[in-house]
């Protein structure tokens, strides 16, 4: 048995199929800084209605949440973040995605059980490590820095 | 371990025949290579049902259905209903009980399944007074990827050694009564575990249980590969039956042109963005009732070995580091 284990780890590396590197890097790059961008116009939508940088950030996020929200409802978001995968993924629109791609599919299994219980599914764990870091850093940036 | 007793590897059903089959598949299925050969291709993936588990349902029905029409049995002729599925406590196989009102054994071999029902179907109808059996096995695309993966609209790359889940129902018709395909020799499977661990590439981890029951079958029954026009594998795809291809030439077994596998062929993997192949229990089992069941009534093959190979993991196992233990089994058939 040992001897077969071996020998399926070596052949399985061996023939692997290469995953296209450099093609997923530059399609993440592009899409990825385009949802960006878009966002960046946004922002700067809100700051020409006279808000401040820092006050237009929440009403940019909203906005790109729903983006997000919309394209996933539309069957799109998927598609894109195929091409794009962290690309996609990383910014808010994918936050979005995540969400949302959860709360369609389980309706079937009812508000509470379904959608309810489900829709954290895949958002849950950067929720969870994500409110963890921001708790580590704000704590190092309190000691180092005195400001809380 | 105990000591290989060869000779008693594979089991040989007495006067089994296949007497007809049928095969319903999703669209992406009907648009790829095999489309033509098919008895009913739905439109869409059911969405005019409440969910996609009662679309499996309704897929595995129809492939039933059209079964039976060809044999000319009508469900009272039938003594016992042999079937699985993916979907946890396999619902689609259960739950479709409920309207033939037969006898059934429900099963689970992965995408195994169809094969494990034709060779037990065909034990029960050669050795007992069952008669007239009916074997089955679906899988539904979407139904498969919110048990196994996501939610379906959640964006994420598929690597290239991914399957994608046939959704695809395959029924056939074994009786006592002469048909155009005989059942000749059932070999079960040993469960193998190479150690494959990613459920992303169930191919390759498949590909040396495929290996052990083919040759465990050539062995007992002494023949070769050539005596075969064809060995067809389950859903190895295009890179487990590449594997397949090195353990089979390293034990000294050499495949030539005979050896194809139910995933490659099921989809174009340059248009259809399938990555590895099909995969799921309606996979084997609809290109076995379709397009290989067929072949062996047109005559153009004599002697066919079909392996379906199933990966027997869980999300549970595998989130919990578990490696991927896998079964195949063949069922040699001849045309008549």
């Amino acid at each position: 048995m040992g001897l077969q284990q071996t020998r399926y780890q070596q052949l399985s590396k061996e023939k692997m199929p290469k995953r296209p590197v450099l093609r997923n890097l530059l399609w993440a790059f592009m899409i990825g800084g385009a949802i960006c961008l878009a966002g960046q116009f946004v922002q700067l939508f809100f700051m020409h209605q006279g808000m401040s940088v820092k006050e237009a950030a929440s009403p940019t996020t909203v906005v790109m949440v729903g983006i997000g929200a919309v394209l996933t409802g539309a069957g799109l978001y998927d598609r894109l973040v195929k091409r794009a995968g962290m690309g996609g993924t990383l910014p808010i629109t994918g936050f979005a995605n995540a969400m949302v791609a959860p709360a369609m599919e389980f309706r079937a299994e009812g508000l509470i059980m379904g959608v309810g219980a489900r829709l954290f599914t895949v958002a849950g764990p950067v929720l969870a490590y994500g409110m963890a870091a921001a708790f580590v850093v704000s704590a190092v940036r309190y000691l180092v820095t005195g400001v809380a | 371990m105990a000591k290989e007793r060869s000779s008693s590897a594979t089991l040989l059903p007495q006067g089994v025949y296949i007497v007809s089959t049928g095969s319903v598949v999703g669209p992406k299925e009907g648009e790829g290579p095999l489309g033509t050969a098919f008895d009913r291709v739905w439109p869409d993936e059911g969405k005019r049902f409440s969910s996609y588990e009662k679309a499996e349902q309704q897929l595995l029905n129809e492939a039933y259905e059209v079964a039976l029409e060809k044999s000319g049995f009508d469900w009272s002729d039938i003594d016992l209903v042999l079937g699985g599925d993916l979907l946890d406590q396999t619902i689609s196989t259960n739950f479709t009980g409920r309207q033939h009102q037969r006898p059934l054994l429900g099963l689970f071999a992965a995408c195994a399944t169809f094969t494990e029902a034709l060779g037990l179907g065909s034990m029960l109808v050669s050795g007992s007074n069952a008669r007239d059996v009916i074997v089955s096995a679906s899988s539904h695309h979407l139904t498969a990827e919110r048990q196994f993966r996501f939610p379906l609209e959640l964006g994420y790359q598929r690597p290239p050694t991914a399957a994608w889940t046939a959704t695809a129902a395959g029924a056939a018709v074994l009786s006592k009564d002469a048909g155009p395909i005989q059942v000749r020799a059932v070999t079960f499977g040993r469960v193998i575990d190479a150690g494959g661990r990613d459920p992303n590439d169930m191919g390759s981890a498949m590909a040396p249980a495929a290996f052990d029951t083919i040759y465990r079958h050539l062995a007992s029954t002494r023949t070769r590969t050539c005596d075969y026009d064809a060995i067809v594998t389950g859903d190895l795809g295009y890179f487990g039956l590449d594997m397949l291809k090195v353990y089979a030439q390293e034990s000294g077994l050499i495949f030539g042109v005979e050896l194809q596998d139910c995933g490659r062929l099921l989809y174009d993997p340059t248009t259809q963005d399938t990555h590895n192949g099909g995969s799921g229990p309606g996979c084997s089992a609809c290109v076995f009732a379709g397009p290989l069941a067929n072949r062996l009534v047109r005559g153009d093959w004599g002697r066919l070995l079909l392996v379906a190979t199933g990966a027997l993991f869980s999300p549970t196992t595998y989130q919990q580091g578990e490696t991927i233990p896998c079964i195949a089994h063949a069922v040699e058939l001849v045309a008549v």
